[in-house]
C-alpha cells in the first residue's frame, strides 16, 4: 500500500504545475479581450496570435500533466 | 476495490501488428498501417478535389482549396521571403499532422501522433532541414545566428549559451508538445469512461444513471479533441515555418 499511496501523492504533486499553464491561458485570453476591445479591426489578426499563445502555453501544462499520468499508470 | 473495473490509461497506445502474420514479420504495426491511410486520404481527397477545376467549386475542391489556401498564408506569412521552396514541405508535415490526429479520434483507429518515436521522427526532421538550410544559405555566417544583433559584446558568454540552448530545445519541445496534446486527450477520455464502469460497478442502478455525467464530459471532449487535433497541426506547421524563417533570414 505504500507505493500505492506515494504513487497517488506523487501524481498529485505532479499535476500542480498545471496551475501555472492556468494563469498563463487567463493572461493570454485577457490580453486578447483588451486588444480586441481597443482595436475591434485587428481581431482577425490578433485571433491568431492568440490562440498560438494559447496552444504553446497549453502544451506546458501537458508536460505537468503527462508526468502525473506516468507516475499514477506508468 | 480489488476486483472492480480498473483504469488502463496507456494501454490504447500499445503497438499491434498490422496486415496480420506478413506485418508482424517485418514489424509493420497498427500505427504504420494509419500512416499509410492517413497518407492515402490526403492523396485521394486532393486529387479527387483538384480534378474537376469547376469555376464554381462544389464542397471537396473548395475545402481542398481552402487547405491549400490556408498552408500558402501560412507560409508567406511567416517564412517571408523565399517561402516557396519550403511550401510542399509544410503543406505535407500540415496534413499528415492533421490527419494523423483526427483519424486517431474515430474509435478503433489509431493515433499515431502519440508515440513519441514519430513525432521525434517528424521534429529531427525539422531540426535537421534548418540547419542545412541555414549552411546552405549563409555558410559558417549561419552561426552568427547565436549572437543578436546589436547585443552588447560584453553579454556574449551569458548570451551565446542560452541562444545555443535554445536551439537545441527545439526539437524537444516541438515533438513533445504534440504527442503530450494527443496522449492527454485519449487518457482523458480513458480515465472518464473508466469511472462509468467505476459507476455501475460501486453503485449498481444508481450508478448506471449516475454515469451519464463522465459520458457527458466525454462528449465534451470529443469536441475539444478536435479543436487540439487541428490546433496541434497549426502549431506544428507555424513553429516549422518559423525555424526555416530564422533559418532564411537570421532573425
Amino acid at each position: 500500500m505504500g507505493t500505492e499511496a506515494a504513487r497517488a501523492i506523487g501524481a498529485g504533486l505532479a499535476a500542480i504545475g498545471v496551475a501555472g499553464a492556468g494563469v498563463g491561458i487567463g493572461h493570454i485570453f485577457a490580453a486578447l479581450v483588451n486588444s480586441v476591445a481597443r482595436n475591434p479591426a485587428a481581431r482577425s489578426q490578433v485571433f491568431g496570435l492568440g490562440i498560438l499563445g494559447f496552444a504553446l502555453t497549453e502544451a506546458v501544462a501537458l508536460y505537468a500533466l503527462l508526468i502525473s499520468f506516468l507516475v499514477l499508470f506508468g | 476495490m480489488a476486483a472492480g473495473p480498473t483504469i488502463d490509461a496507456l494501454g490504447q497506445f500499445r503497438l499491434a501488428a498490422g496486415f496480420g502474420a506478413a506485418g508482424a514479420k517485418v514489424d509493420f504495426t497498427n500505427a504504420n498501417v494509419m500512416m499509410l491511410v492517413s497518407a492515402v486520404l490526403i492523396v485521394v481527397l486532393f486529387a479527387l478535389g483538384a480534378r474537376r477545376r469547376a469555376l464554381v467549386p462544389g464542397r471537396l475542391q473548395a475545402s481542398a482549396e481552402m487547405g491549400y489556401e490556408f498552408v500558402v498564408n501560412l507560409c508567406s506569412d511567416t517564412i517571408g521571403e523565399g517561402w516557396e521552396a519550403f511550401f510542399p514541405f509544410v503543406f505535407t508535415l500540415f496534413f499528415f499532422i492533421l490527419f494523423g490526429n483526427l483519424i486517431g479520434l474515430f474509435p478503433l483507429f489509431f493515433a499515431f501522433t502519440s508515440h513519441i518515436a514519430v513525432t521525434a521522427a517528424l521534429a529531427v526532421l525539422v531540426f535537421v532541414l534548418t540547419i542545412i538550410v541555414g549552411l546552405a544559405k549563409h555558410g559558417l555566417h549561419f552561426f552568427t545566428y547565436f549572437m543578436p544583433a546589436g547585443a552588447p559584446k560584453l553579454l556574449a558568454p551569458v548570451l551565446v549559451p542560452i541562444e545555443i540552448l535554445t536551439f537545441f530545445s527545439r526539437p524537444v519541445s516541438l515533438s513533445i508538445r504534440l504527442f503530450a496534446n494527443i496522449v492527454a486527450g485519449h487518457v482523458l477520455w480513458e480515465v472518464f469512461a473508466g469511472f462509468m464502469l467505476m459507476f455501475a460497478a460501486a453503485l449498481g442502478a444508481v450508478g448506471i444513471v449516475a454515469a451519464v455525467l463522465p459520458l457527458a464530459v466525454n462528449v465534451v471532449l470529443v469536441g475539444f479533441e478536435i479543436l487540439v487535433a487541428v490546433l496541434q497541426a497549426y502549431v506544428f506547421a507555424i513553429l516549422t515555418c518559423l525555424y526555416l524563417h530564422d533559418a532564411v533570414h537570421l532573425h
